[in-house]
């Protein structure tokens, strides 16, 4: 299998490398990709969306069911880690508890551990005591990564941004603290409800603005027809229609990166993880 | 056309073809089913970086239109697509990464149920427990 694998392979790489002779230069502007499709989108962007990062305007008005789509995956693919791996947390029996005045760890089987008690304190099975330089700069930095992750979503207009890039730097910032505490502690802040509803929510936000532009004027995903309700032009409202939907992809992107760690790092007991 | 230049006009296509043996020859010879997982990352990332690198234009800057934010009363009348490197490869790879990494988990999760049920990972003990059980 391998003698027959790198045969096969060497002869499609071999192949690919011999035809990149008819490919276009790199870096040439009049390569194919660059002249048919993209000058429009350059040229028109102000006039038509009043965005000047094309980018944006490509991912959010131009080619907006594309992204839509897109979104719809990433749901998908949060509800197959969930549905593949999720099983409820009262199967899981064995589960240890730190007696902190004395540092002895207790293990406990079924359910008698020791619910009112606040000198116990649940651990992992592969529990380490935590360092506390990373616990600190963790806490110090994740405030300022969702400041920034913010940023690049609101400012996705007008610089490298957008709503993917946001929404993974939220998640981010979500799993960090997941990592530097534990699963728990991230649980209990944004629990799976609340990354499953924040999900929907946000491919809601992406097709609900499509169907509200299509009740007001004709057309699925149109932001002009918004003008009236956002009280501008109709330019202005396309720039103000990808901002929604940005919001929307943002949403969905951060709580879909959660909930898909959440299951994976615990491998569907969302008990303890890492 | 002599050989520097050759390689100044071709490398980002060698690099991607490289990447993508690399990728390609993990998913198919590898016997550990997460190292096929990262044999398929590779080779996304080596779709991503040849889309990514169509997408250059010598000259051209970042795709966001200079002096565009005050609603275009300070551009000059007339963009030049030229002046612009390609936008479209770069909106479809924003979306893939994203979505990539959502199927990465799903895969990741098909991985951690196939442990859970066969006690292994590699591809040659779960065919022969397959073969045990039928």
């Amino acid at each position: 299998m391998k003698i027959l694998g790198t045969i096969t392979i060497l002869l499609c790489g071999g192949l690919l490398i011999f035809f990149t002779s008819d490919f276009p230069d790199f870096g040439d502007p009049k390569s194919p990709a660059s002249i048919h499709l993209s000058p429009y989108f350059i040229e028109h962007t102000l006039e038509d969306t009043a965005v000047p990062n094309i980018v944006t305007s490509v991912l959010a008005d131009y080619r907006s069911y594309d992204t839509m789509f897109e979104t719809t995956v990433i749901l998908t693919a949060g509800l197959a880690c969930f549905l593949l791996l999720r099983i409820p947390t009262k199967e899981v029996t064995r589960r240890y508890y730190l007696h902190e005045p004395t540092g002895v760890t207790l293990r406990f089987d079924g359910d008698r551990y020791p619910k009112g008690s606040n000198v116990f304190k649940r651990i992992d099975s592969n529990w380490v005591p935590y360092d506390i330089i990373i616990n600190f700069t963790c806490r110090l930095l994740i405030h300022f990564i969702q400041i920034f992750a913010l940023y690049v979503v609101a400012h996705g207009h007008y610089s490298p941004g957008g709503g993917f890039q946001g929404g993974v730097v939220i998640g981010a910032s979500i799993i960090l603290f997941a990592i530097s505490s534990n699963l728990r502690a991230s649980i209990k802040r944004l629990g799976e409800k609340a990354a499953a509803i924040f999900t929907a929510t946000g491919v809601f936000i992406y097709a609900g603005t499509g169907a509200l532009c299509m009740v007001i004027g004709e057309h699925f995903l149109n932001y002009s027809f918004l003008a009236p309700l956002l009280g501008t032009d109709r330019i202005m409202a396309r720039s103000h229609g990808i901002f929604i939907v940005e919001i929307g992809v943002a949403v969905a992107v951060m709580a879909v990166m959660i909930w898909i760690y959440y299951n994976l790092s615990s491998a569907g007991k969302q008990d303890e993880g890492l | 056309m002599d050989i520097v230049s050759l390689i100044a006009a071709k490398a980002n296509y060698w690099t991607y073809v490289i990447l993508l043996m690399v990728g390609l020859y993990a998913m198919v010879a590898k016997n550990n089913l997460v190292k096929k997982i990262v044999g398929m990352v590779i080779f996304q990332t080596a779709v991503i970086l040849f889309y990514v690198s169509i997408g250059y234009k010598k000259g051209g800057t970042l795709p966001i239109i200079m002096h565009g934010h005050d609603h275009g009363h300070g551009v000059d009348s007339f963009i030049k697509a030229a002046d612009y490197i390609n936008p479209l490869p770069h909106v479809l790879m924003l979306t893939a990464i994203v979505v990539g990494v959502a199927t990465l988990g799903v895969a990741l999760a098909l991985a951690i149920k196939v442990y859970q049920e066969y006690g292994t990972l590699e591809e040659d003990e779960i065919r022969k427990q397959i073969e045990l059980k039928g």
